[in-house]
C-alpha cells in the first residue's frame, strides 16, 4: 500500500503543478495528431517547448491506421491543427482529400529533397515535410532460433527456405501500414511478377499475419515467434530493453516510409501551427529524430545509432510513395485474394 | 404507511400523464441522439462510394463477391456459438448453485466469478499467451494446437463474457415463489420434473435473453480476436481491417450492417417470448429457501470453485506478467512497470480520467437506464413510444464499439450539428459509454421489473399516488440489488472499454484502457499488464464497496425478501 502511495503521490503533484502552470501561462494550444511511438512524445514536446514555451502541444496519439481513420472521419470539421509524425503514405491520402494546408516552413530548403513533398520541387509550397525514415527490418530471436534450429536470416529470400517454415510472422497489409510497406517495397524492388512470386513462397512459411505492425517484433522478442517481419525502430528499442533479438536488415534492400508533418487545412491556429512547422524542419528537431531513427531528413545530422548498420541509407530502396498510394487498393485486393481467403483453418 | 395516508387532494390524471409523456420522450430523445442518428450517419456510408455518392447495393455485391470477407460470417457464427454454449451452460449451473442450493461460500464465489468483468479484455489475452503461447507454462495442454486462432478467441471471450451471463441468470433465478415448490413437494413430484416444469419456465425469459446477450457479445467482440485471433478473421476484426487498415469506411459500414443482424433477430425473438412471460413474483409470493442436500451442494461447490480456480489462474498470470522484468528471459520480479515512466500513454493521469468517466457513467447511466426500463415495463399508454424505446435499448449491444465510435465522429463532428460542442469532451465519452453498455443494464432492469407484480402500480394508481412516488417508494427499493448491479456494471465497463472510445478521446481525456492497448502495441507487455491490473484493482475496490453496500441495504430495505 505504501509502495503504491509513493508511486502515486509525486505523479499527482507533478500533474497538478503542470496544470497550474499551464493555466497561468495562457499559452496558445495546438492539437497535434501523431503516430510517433508513445515512448517519445513527452520528449518531443519538451524539446519544442524549450524553444517555444508559449505554445502548448496537446497530443492525440494512436497507431497510424487509427489516426489516419480519425483524420478522414473528421474531414467535415477537422479537430487537429497539426499532424506531426504520421506516415507519408497516409499524408498522401489526406492531401488527396484536401485535408492539408500547404506551407513552406522556414528552412525547408535545407532538407534532403526526397524528404519533402514533390510539389515543392515544382515551385509549389509543400503539403507536408518529412522527418525521418522508418525502415523495414526483421527481428530474429537468437535464443529460440538456436533452440528450434532456425538460422539467422540475412536476406528476404532466406525467409522462404524450408527451415523457416511456420516460424515467420508478418503484419497483415490489410490491417497494418507496416504490412503494406513490406508488400509495396517487395513489389517495387523486384517488379510485380517476381514480387508476387516471392510472397507466394513466403506465404507457405508464415505462421500467421498480425493486425499490428510492431506485433511481429514484439512477439519475436518474447519468443512467441522466431522471426518477425517488422520495422527497425521497434526492434532496436526492444533490443535495448533486453530482448534477445537481432535486428536484421535484409541484403536485397530495405523498404521504408517516412514520418512527416503537415498543417491541417482550416486550423484557427495558423500562426502557432507555422511556428511548430518551422521547428519541425530545424536541425535541432532532426537531432531529436536521430535519437530514435538512423536516417533523418536534415542532411549531415544523422549520427550512427545503436542497433542500426552504418550504411543504412545506401540500403534503403528507391521508394516511390505515390506509386504505393495510387496502387494501394489494387495491391491489397490482390493480396487478399491470394492469401487471405486461405486463412480459414 | 405514510404513502397510503398521503393522498394529494388535487391529484388529477392529466398533469401526471403529461409528465410521464415528457419523461418518456426524453428517454427516446437520448437514444435517438446517442444511438440512432450516429448509426444512421455511419450506415448511410454502406450505400455510398468513397466520394459520398449514392450507389445502391454495389458495396454489398462487392462484399459477397469477396471470399475473404464472406468467410468471416461463418467463422464468427462458429466462434460465437461455441462461446455461447460454454458460457451459458457454465453460468446457468453456477447461478443455480448460488440461488438454489446450500453450497458453502456462495458470497465468496460470487465475488470470484465476477472478477473477469473487472479487467480489460486485453488482460485475458495477455494471460492466455503466457499460459498457452509458444513459451507458455501450459502449452502442452493444447496438444500442438495453437492458441492464436479460434481456440484462443473462444477461451478469451468465454472468460470475459461469463460474468455477464452469470449476472443475468442470477437475477432470473433469484425470484421464485416457494408456494409452487411446496405444492410440487406435497404432490410428490420428482425433482427433475419440478426443475422442468417450475424452475425452467420461471427463468425462461432470463435464460433466452442471456443466450442472445452472450451470442451477440461474442459475435461483436473485437478486443480478444484482435490480440489473440491470429489470422482467423471474424466480422469484428474485418470492420477494423476495413476502417483502420484501409480507411475504407464504406466496406466497414457494410460489415457493420451484417453484424447488426443478430440484434434484429434477437429483438424479434425477445418480443415473441415476452408476450408469453407471466409475472412470477406476485404480491403474495413467498421467497423460496433452499434446504441443505450434501451431495447436490457438494457437486455445485466443486463446479463453482473449479470455475473460480480458472478465473484466478488467468488473473494471477496477468499480475505475474506485470511484475516480471522481461518475460520469458529475465524473470526477476520488479515493481518498475507500475511507474509508467517515459512510456507516454498518459500513465496515472489516464487512470484518473478513466475514474472520472466511470463514476459519471455509473451515476447517470443507472438512473437513466433503470427509469427508462421502468417506464417501458410499468406504465400504460404510449405503446408505440415504449416499444420504440425498448427496440432502441436492445440495439446497442449489437453495435460493435468501433462502429459506435466512428458513428459518433460522423454524426457529432458534422459541421452544423447542434451537438457539435460535445465533440472532444468528457461528456461525449460518457454518452458513448452509456449507450454502448445500455442493453445489458436494460435487460437486467427488465428482468427484475418483470418479476414484480403489476398490482404494485395498479394499487398505486388506484390510490392516486403519482407514478414517481410509486417508483421511488416501491419499485426502486424492491429492485435495489438489480439497480446496484447495473451501476457497478457500468462503472467497470467504463473502466475497461476500448474499442469505441479510441476514436473519441482527446489529449485531456486519455483513458487507462486505451493506454493498455498502446502499451501492448508498442511491445511493453509488462507495462500493459500493469495498467490492466491497475484497472482491475480499481474496479475490484468499487466492486467490494458495492458488495458491502448491497449487504447493508439487503439487511434493511430487503428484509421481506429473506422472510421465513
Amino acid at each position: 500500500m505504501s509502495m503504491l502511495r509513493r508511486l502515486f503521490q509525486p505523479t499527482l503533484l507533478v500533474s497538478a503543478m503542470a496544470s497550474v502552470f499551464a493555466a497561468s501561462a495562457q499559452a496558445t494550444e495546438l492539437t497535434v495528431y501523431t503516430a510517433v511511438e508513445s515512448d517519445d512524445l513527452q520528449k518531443y514536446a519538451e524539446r519544442f517547448n524549450a524553444a517555444h514555451p508559449e505554445i502548448t502541444i496537446n497530443w492525440v496519439r494512436d497507431s497510424t491506421g487509427v489516426i489516419t481513420a480519425r483524420l478522414l472521419a473528421e474531414k467535415e470539421n477537422p479537430q487537429a491543427d497539426v499532424i506531426w509524425g504520421l506516415a507519408a503514405t497516409s499524408l498522401l491520402v489526406l492531401e488527396e482529400e484536401g485535408l492539408l494546408a500547404r506551407y513552406a516552413p522556414q528552412g525547408v530548403e535545407n532538407l534532403d529533397p526526397k524528404f519533402v513533398d514533390a510539389a515543392y520541387r515544382n515551385g509549389e509550397d509543400p503539403a507536408w515535410v518529412g522527418m525521418d525514415a522508418w525502415v523495414a527490418a526483421i527481428c530474429y530471436n537468437t535464443i529460440e532460433g538456436e533452440r528450434q534450429g532456425v538460422p539467422m536470416p540475412t536476406s528476404w529470400e532466406d525467409l522462404t527456405q524450408p527451415e523457416f517454415e511456420g516460424h515467420v510472422i508478418m503484419p497483415n497489409p490489410n490491417s497494418s501500414g507496416t504490412g503494406y510497406l513490406d508488400v509495396a517495397s517487395w513489389l517495387q524492388l523486384w517488379g510485380e511478377d517476381q514480387g508476387w512470386d516471392y510472397m507466394d513462397r513466403l506465404h507457405n512459411n508464415i505462421s500467421r499475419y498480425t493486425h499490428s505492425g510492431s506485433a511481429p517484433c514484439s512477439l519475436a522478442a518474447t519468443g512467441e515467434a522466431v522471426v518477425g517481419v517488422s520495422f527497425a525502430f521497434r526492434g532496436a528499442r526492444l533490443k535495448s530493453q533486453g530482448a534477445p533479438i537481432e535486428v536484421v536488415f535484409p541484403e536485397e534492400g530495405l523498404g521504408w516510409d517516412m514520418e512527416a508533418a503537415a498543417i491541417v487545412a482550416g486550423t484557427d491556429q495558423q500562426e502557432a501551427a507555422q511556428t511548430l512547422m518551422d521547428w519541425v524542419v530545424s536541425q535541432e528537431a532532426n537531432e531529436l529524430y536521430n535519437e530514435g531513427y538512423a536516417v533523418v531528413a536534415y542532411p549531415g545530422v544523422a549520427q550512427p545509432i545503436e542497433n542500426y548498420p552504418a550504411d543504412i541509407t545506401e540500403r534503403m530502396i528507391d521508394a516511390d510513395f505515390s506509386w504505393a498510394a495510387v496502387n494501394r487498393e489494387r495491391v491489397l485486393a490482390e493480396w487478399q485474394r491470394r492469401y487471405d481467403s486461405k486463412t480459414e483453418e | 404507511m405514510r404513502a397510503l395516508a398521503w393522498i394529494p387532494p388535487m391529484s388529477r390524471l392529466s398533469p401526471e400523464a403529461l409528465i410521464r409523456l415528457l419523461v418518456l420522450l426524453a428517454g427516446v430523445a437520448l437514444l435517438v441522439v446517442g444511438l440512432l442518428f450516429p448509426l444512421f450517419a455511419m450506415l448511410v456510408k454502406s450505400v455510398q462510394d468513397r466520394s459520398g455518392d449514392f450507389i445502391g447495393i454495389a458495396n454489398f455485391v462487392q462484399y459477397f463477391q469477396t471470399p475473404a470477407l464472406v468467410n468471416s460470417i461463418a467463422n464468427s457464427i462458429r466462434v460465437a456459438l461455441t462461446t455461447t454454449v460454454i458460457v451459458v451452460g457454465l453460468a446457468f449451473l453456477c447461478a443455480y448453485g448460488i440461488t438454489r442450493t446450500c453450497m458453502p461460500g456462495k458470497r465468496l464465489f460470487r465475488m470470484l466469478a465476477i472478477l473477469p468483468i473487472l479487467a480489460p479484455s486485453l488482460l485475458p489475452a495477455i494471460s492466455l499467451v503466457y499460459l498457452f503461447g509458444n513459451q507458455g507454462f501450459l502449452r502442452d495442454v493444447l496438444m500442438g494446437e495453437t492458441i492464436y486462432g479460434p481456440i484462443g478467441i473462444v477461451l478469451g471471450m468465454s472468460f470475459w463474457i461469463f460474468p455477464h451471463a452469470l449476472m443475468l441468470l442470477i437475477t432470473a433465478l433469484t425470484h421464485s415463489d416457494a408456494r409452487l415448490y411446496e405444492v410440487a413437494d406435497a404432490l410428490g413430484t420428482p425433482k427433475w420434473r419440478t426443475f422442468l416444469t417450475i424452475t425452467l419456465p420461471g427463468v425462461r425469459y432470463g435464460l433466452i435473453s442471456c443466450l442472445f446477450v452472450v451470442f451477440t457479445l461474442a459475435i461483436t467482440d473485437f478486443g480478444v480476436p484482435k490480440i489473440i485471433g491470429g489470422q482467423f478473421s471474424v466480422l469484428a476484426t474485418d470492420v477494423y481491417r476495413q476502417v483502420v487498415g484501409q480507411q475504407n469506411f464504406q466496406m466497414g459500414a457494410v460489415v457493420s450492417v451484417i453484424l447488426l443482424l443478430p440484434a434484429v433477430i434477437s429483438f424479434m425473438v425477445d418480443r415473441w417470448i415476452q408476450r408469453r412471460q407471466v409475472a412470477q413474483l406476485s404480491a403474495r409470493a413467498v421467497p423460496w429457501q433452499p434446504t441443505p442436500s450434501p451431495l447436490r451442494d457438494g457437486l455445485f461447490a466443486l463446479l463453482c470453485y473449479g470455475v473460480a480456480g480458472v478465473i484466478l489462474l488467468v488473473i494471477g498470470t496477468a499480475m505475474y506478467a506485470s511484475l516480471v522484468q522481461f518475460w520469458p528471459y529475465n524473470l526477476t520480479l520488479t515493481l518498475q512497470h507500475y511507474t509508467f515512466q517515459g512510456l507516454g500513454g498518459g500513465g496515472w493521469g489516464a487512470w484518473f480520467n478513466s475514474l472520472k468517466l466511470a463514476f459519471s457513467v455509473a451515476l447517470i447511466g443507472t438512473l437513466v437506464i433503470f427509469f427508462n426500463a421502468w417506464l417501458i415495463e410499468k406504465s400504460e399508454g404510449y405503446r408505440p413510444l415504449r416499444q420504440g424505446l425498448h427496440l432502441m435499448a436492445m440495439l446497442p449491444m449489437a453495435v460493435p464499439g468501433m462502429v459506435l465510435g466512428l458513428a459518433y465522429i460522423f454524426f457529432f463532428n458534422q459541421a452544423g450539428n447542434p451537438f457539435n460542442w460535445l465533440y472532444g469532451t468528457m461528456a461525449i465519452l460518457v454518452l458513448n459509454t452509456l449507450v454502448h453498455f445500455y442493453t445489458v443494464c436494460h435487460l437486467t432492469s427488465v428482468t427484475a421489473l418483470k418479476q414484480l407484480d403489476p398490482e404494485f402500480e395498479a394499487v398505486g394508481a388506484s390510490l392516486k399516488v403519482p407514478f414517481w412516488t410509486t417508483f421511488r417508494r416501491v419499485t426502486l427499493p424492491v429492485s435495489l440489488p438489480a439497480v446496484l448491479d447495473i451501476s457497478v456494471y457500468l462503472f467497470v465497463n467504463a473502466m475497461t472499454t476500448v474499442s469505441a472510445v479510441v476514436f473519441l478521446y482527446n489529449s485531456d481525456t486519455r483513458l487507462a484502457s486505451v493506454a493498455v492497448l498502446h502499451l501492448d502495441e508498442a511491445g511493453y507487455f509488462a507495462s500493459a499488464a500493469a495498467m490492466a491490473v491497475l484497472i482491475f484493482l480499481t474496479s475490484l475496490v468499487v466492486k467490494l464497496l458495492h458488495a458491502a453496500l448491497t449487504h447493508v441495504l439487503l439487511n434493511n430495505a430487503q428484509r421481506w425478501r429473506q422472510a421465513g
